[in-house]
């Protein structure tokens, strides 16, 4: 049986972690922006399995555990916030939110 | 159980959080006791760094490090924070968040940097970062009812992730090339692996997540805004202890190079260090609001040190961290200044309502003068030798130019800061409006201010310390 070789996984992995930024970028609406941050940590995670998998070595499986952990408590602290600012504000659009200006 | 005695400073904190939590479930004015608590807590930590400084080595199977300057980056973080929650024991109830889980998340950030400062290993590094963010994303917003600490918590913990996530990705190609993510064994077979390009991507990624962290130039857009939106003591922890835990990443790096003279990331910092420095000093200038002008002073002074880490010898390490102790207690006091001349609803922070300050309150007027002083680089406080041992080490590094646009830039600073200083003094105040200042406000400037005359005066004895840790 022929297995999937290794640069496939990177690859997709790169592209994900690609769109990622680029939503970051782009977006304007703070959970779509969000979204593509638990994007870009994923394609970590893609990459981790994918290495740790290859190389024979657990390390980086249990890591991805560690980053899932920290990603749920990143967004529950970030979904929060947001809910903090349209209650104050009835926008979660990033443009809209600028009172700091220099 | 040697190693649990090694680690003590770090078990210390932790303990003393689930305890702090115990405390504000079962006591109905825990908001009074926790301060208290906490500082002892930290104050202990501190005491045990100090004592347990030459136990130098690695613990949990090369996880952690201790002792050496290890321990003088814990000793900065809990001595700095220790005096941030004295800052916070009045100020916090004129912000209006007077809540016990704000020192609780205190401790936390203190614990997440420590672990920075200890990691050997990326998978500390990434918890010790995540530890210490998440809780000043939440401590950036603790007051849920302004709309001003939303925006900039919302700031902060979006370009946060952000940075996260390119170091997460860094960390996952250095670990698929180097097949291992101990520091000591990546640093062993660093110079095969740097002619690797995934593995230089995932070093790149890396230091452009902690460049975000640091405050430097290409990533520095969330710091005005952060700074000028959160609690103003928070503010003072963040520039400082913050800055300082992911410096100690950094450092650790850098020590990768430093022995060869092949240091790959000098362009890197040489350039991030330029733009700094000169983007700093200049936008600090045109602001009005204090906060705001110490954030843009805080991407300057990110610059200065980033000036070590692309000299990148064992002088600039010292540099680097003798810069970040002086750093941390001269900002820490300004910040502590002005959260006691603050008033409620974000007033009072405007360069307008300093004039004649010395009239008004000329304890507060002679600290902010001696942290202004301290900041711009003048002798003999500290701030002027952590810039001089800097730029000793970028010159011997053949980094002259570098050193020069230092120099350049900080006198530019000089004038920022001096401002501040001219419209103490030497201008008549238009209302007679006394300013009242908080006693434990007080005590931790002036313990701040003590800090930076005793590292301005006796700089050698810091400096020897630091130098004798890392041959």
């Amino acid at each position: 049986m022929n297995i999937i070789p290794i640069e496939y996984y990177l690859v997709l992995s790169a592209f994900m972690f690609a769109v990622g930024i680029t939503g970051v970028l782009i977006r304007k609406n703070a959970i779509v922006v969000f979204m593509c941050i638990e994007l870009m940590l994923n394609s970590a995670n893609l990459a981790l399995v994918t290495f740790s998998s290859y190389l024979g070595n657990a390390a980086g499986q249990v890591f991805v555990f560690f980053v899932m952990t920290v990603a749920a408590a990143e967004s529950a602290v970030g979904l929060a916030i947001i809910i903090a600012i349209f209650r104050n504000k009835l926008t979660v659009n990033i443009d809209e939110i600028n009172i700091f200006k220099w | 159980m040697q190693d649990f005695y090694n680690i003590l400073p770090l078990i210390l904190v932790a303990s003393g959080i689930v305890i702090s939590v115990v405390i504000e479930i079962l006591s109905d004015n825990s908001e009074k006791i926790l301060p208290w608590f906490s500082a002892l807590v930290l104050l202990s930590a501190s005491v045990y760094s100090i004592m347990l400084m030459n136990n130098t080595g690695t613990i949990f199977n090369g996880m952690l490090a201790t002792g050496g300057n290890v321990y003088i980056f814990h000793f900065i973080f809990t001595i700095g924070a220790m005096l941030i929650i004295l800052g916070s024991i009045d100020y916090i109830k004129k912000y209006g968040s007077y809540f016990g889980e704000y020192y609780i998340l205190i401790l936390n950030a203190v614990l997440g940097m420590m672990i920075m400062a200890s990691a050997r290993d990326l998978f500390m590094v990434f918890i010790g970062l995540e530890l210490m963010s998440i809780c000043f994303y939440v401590l950036a917003g603790i007051n849920r009812k302004k709309l001003n600490a939303n925006e900039a918590s919302l700031k902060y913990v979006l370009l946060g992730a952000f940075a996260s996530g390119f170091v997460v990705y860094g960390i996952a190609l250095i670990y698929g090339t180097a097949q291992t993510t101990s520091i000591d064994k990546i640093i062993a077979g660093f110079v095969p692996l740097s002619h690797n390009i995934l593995f230089i991507t995932g070093l790149f990624l890396f230091l452009v997540g902690f460049s975000f962290k640091i405050a430097a130039f290409p990533f520095h857009q969330w710091v005005p805004d952060v700074y000028q939106g959160s609690a103003t003591t928070i503010s003072g922890l963040m520039s400082t202890g913050g800055k300082a835990a992911a410096f100690s990443v950094l450092i650790i790096l850098l020590s990768a190079v430093a022995p060869s003279n092949a240091n790959v990331f000098r362009p890197y910092f040489a350039v991030i260090a330029t733009l700094s420095m000169i983007y700093g000093s200049i936008v600090a200038i045109s602001q009005n609001n204090l906060k705001r002008m110490l954030a843009y002073s805080s991407i300057a002074h990110a610059g200065y040190m980033s000036i070590g880490l692309a000299s990148g010898n064992y002088e600039s390490i010292a540099g680097i961290i003798f810069y970040l102790a002086a750093y941390t207690f001269m900002n820490i006091g300004a910040f502590i200044v002005i959260s006691m001349i603050e008033g409620e609803n974000d007033s009072k922070l405007q360069l307008s309502d300093y004039v004649g300050l010395n009239a008004k309150n000329p304890k507060l007027a002679a600290l902010m003068a001696l942290f202004m002083f301290a900041l711009s680089g003048l002798p003999p406080f500290a701030g002027f030798f952590g810039k001089y041992y800097v730029f000793i080490s970028a010159i011997e590094a053949n980094l002259t130019w570098l050193a020069i646009v230092g120099v350049i830039s900080s006198v530019i600073s000089v004038y920022f800061y001096l401002r501040v200083i001219v419209l103490m003094y030497f201008k008549e105040p238009e209302t007679s409006v006394a300013v009242h200042n908080s006693n434990y406000g007080v005590l931790a400037a002036v313990i701040s201010a003590l800090f930076v005359i005793v590292f301005g005066l006796f700089p050698g004895t810091l400096l020897d310390l630091i130098t004798s840790f890392l041959k």
